[in-house]
């Protein structure tokens, strides 16, 4: 066929873009990048499906099992929910490597205070949320006072939460024994209920609660419109009449609030208060958000898109774990999808321009 | 003096120093009511100093500005705002991953009347969806599938006709519309430019910065040339040419 006698809003595209004739109707093509603007995560959603998909065939019926599938939401639990601090930070074009160390200070606070010291739980848990909000507020502060990169100020942060952590607790591990005798109300979040043979811990149950809530101040007031605003363009913002530190100092404290939740799940999760746990959460929950589709340029993407992306993390660790693949290989794939999922993005901000 | 021919902002004086340059050396500036007042002048001529002054950019160090006869001080973007004067910036100020009603209601977002709106400052959505669409299609910009849309999906003469008729449904005395053709084609320019006789016909005067010599002489009504600070005239464009305004402009053609 030649090109010649092709209608007028059709083009080949040769060279390198395809090895075969691409043909890109113009208006189906624009159709793609509006569906693609918005709803970004139709890719991490269908690469979540095909994963499971992949997974149950390699695994077959075991990887189906109700226990197995609680068992991932389980494990993507504390990540998800730091995951949502991390999404509203990034969502500003910011970035917060403090998130997993405020989450360990967080829950030392509660079990220090608690436990060993023996305060009313309750009491406990609100001072280890105001700890939260002052961890979050001091980012906060760093980013708009000063004008530090949010990479820098979290970094800062990260390592001061890490050395106050250690101190507070002395290093040392406050064991599951103590606390369930002394403040069983730290480990609720590890509790549940049997719905059939599924278990379903409250945790999980926080997780959902949480995430709706999150999505409501984001999607539905001004407070939302705002952060996604402030993260697509300060200036714009500014020029619109958005405070744009004060959304921004918001948002820190709001991630810190959540680091703290997330501690308090921490300790269900895993029964123990322990300093030295964590150590990788502040990267895993960049993971999940990056994974998900959200953009690390600010302005674009979504709670849910974090949630898919911290379960897709989660069933292929699960899946290569069951399958009996070595742990690296958890690694090189998750390595792998960090890469592609940020391909994405490009691709589809550069439509946007 | 009556009130019809009272202009309805005026400055008087204006001097604004940065150092030892002078942007603004005793400018003189009034809009009128109804009418669509073009600002030229060469680069440098204090244009954007004149124009951020009148906006509430900056203060100025001297001189006076009056709305409708009575003497004010914007001290921010938003007094001036407040006040009625709204402006369309070169740069548009749009967030294009927010939707066309997120966009014209940003920084100033309805509130739902429910107890959610106070509480949480639920949004009312259905209602900004509405009022968005209601001034697009006022404006005769039809050409938007969806008020959903996002901004980023626009075209560039879309997306000037959005920050237009976000500062039209907000504008309630004038509109200050920077360099709107700049960026455009030959084909988004005329939209533009009906863009602004639609304005116009609704009775909202327009202040219209431009170095588009051909858009200026067709729209204005009056032509305010800007040189080394000050105001050096006004002109009408019917009785002058294009080209002895631009040699006025740049000091060639000197003024009686």
């Amino acid at each position: 066929m030649k090109s010649g006698s092709l209608p007028p809003n059709i083009r080949i595209s040769a060279g390198n873009e395809a090895s075969a004739p691409v043909f890109q109707d113009s208006r189906s093509f624009r159709q793609l990048q509006i569906l693609l603007q918005n709803l970004p995560s139709v890719v991490s959603v269908a690469v979540l499906l095909l994963s499971i998909v992949v997974f149950g065939i390699i695994i077959g019926p075991r990887f189906f099992a109700p226990f197995n599938l609680s068992l991932v939401l389980q494990q993507v639990t504390v990540i998800s929910i730091l995951g949502a601090a991390q999404t509203l930070v990034i969502l500003t074009s910011g970035i917060d490597l403090s998130v997993g160390a405020l989450m360990v200070l967080c829950s030392v606070v509660m079990g220090v205070l608690a436990v060993n010291l023996g305060w009313p739980p309750i009491i406990a848990i609100i001072a280890a949320i105001l700890a939260g909000v002052a961890g979050g507020a001091i980012n906060g502060i760093l980013v708009t006072v000063p004008r530090l990169p949010p990479f820098i100020a979290t970094l800062g942060t990260w390592n001061v939460f890490l050395a106050l952590e250690l101190w507070y607790s002395g290093s040392q591990t406050i064991v599951s024994q103590d606390i369930f005798e002394k403040a069983p109300v730290l480990q609720f979040f590890g509790e549940g209920t049997n719905v059939g043979r599924v278990r379903v811990t409250w945790g999980e149950l926080l997780l959902f609660a949480l995430f709706g809530l999150l999505w409501l101040f984001l999607n539905r007031t001004a407070w939302g419109r705002h952060v996604y605003a402030t993260g697509d363009d300060p200036e714009a913002a500014r020029l619109a009449g958005i405070n744009v530190k004060r959304v921004l100092l918001s948002v820190y404290v709001v991630a810190g609030a959540i680091c703290a939740i997330a501690g308090w799940v921490l300790i269900g999760r895993i029964g123990s208060v322990t300093p030295q746990e964590g150590q990788t959460s502040n990267l895993d929950s960049i993971t999940a958000v990056v994974i998900g589709g959200t953009s690390l340029f600010g302005g674009r993407g979504s709670l849910f898109a974090t949630l898919i992306g911290a379960l897709i993390v989660g069933v292929f660790e699960n899946g290569l774990a069951i399958a009996g693949v070595d742990a690296l290989w958890q690694n090189f794939a998750i390595g792998l999808l960090i890469i592609f999922a940020v391909i994405i993005d490009q691709q589809i901000r550069k439509l946007a321009a | 003096m009556s009130t019809a021919d009272q202009p309805l902002l005026q400055a008087r004086g204006l001097v604004k120093r940065y150092g030892h340059v002078v942007a603004l050396d005793h400018a003189d500036f009034e809009l009128y009511r109804g009418e669509i007042l073009a600002i030229i002048g060469d680069n440098g001529a204090g244009k954007s100093s004149l124009i951020k002054a009148l906006t509430g950019a900056i203060m100025p160090d001297d001189g006076d500005i009056l709305l409708d006869g009575a003497p004010v001080r914007f001290r921010s973007p938003l007094a001036a705002r407040e006040a009625g004067i709204e402006t369309v910036y070169q740069t548009l100020a749009l967030s294009p991953s927010l939707s066309i009603a997120d966009n014209m209601f940003l920084g100033r977002e309805q509130r739902s009347t429910g107890i959610l709106g106070r509480l949480i400052g639920l949004l009312d959505r259905r209602a900004m969806q509405k009022r968005a669409q209601q001034e697009l299609n006022g404006l005769g910009v039809m050409t938007v599938q969806s008020i959903k849309q996002k901004v980023e999906t626009l075209s560039g003469g879309q997306r000037q006709a959005i920050a237009v008729a976000r500062a039209v449904a907000f504008g309630s005395r004038l509109v200050i519309m920077d360099e709107p053709t700049a960026a455009l084609g030959v084909r988004e320019s005329r939209r533009v430019l009906d863009l602004i006789l639609a304005v116009k016909a609704r009775g909202l005067p327009i202040v219209l910065i431009s170095h588009n010599m051909p858009h200026v002489f067709e729209v204005a009504d009056r032509i305010h040339i800007h040189r080394l600070g000050r105001r050096l005239t006004v002109i009408d464009p019917k009785s002058c040419s294009m080209s002895d305004a631009v040699a006025m402009m740049t000091g060639a053609l000197p003024v009686s």
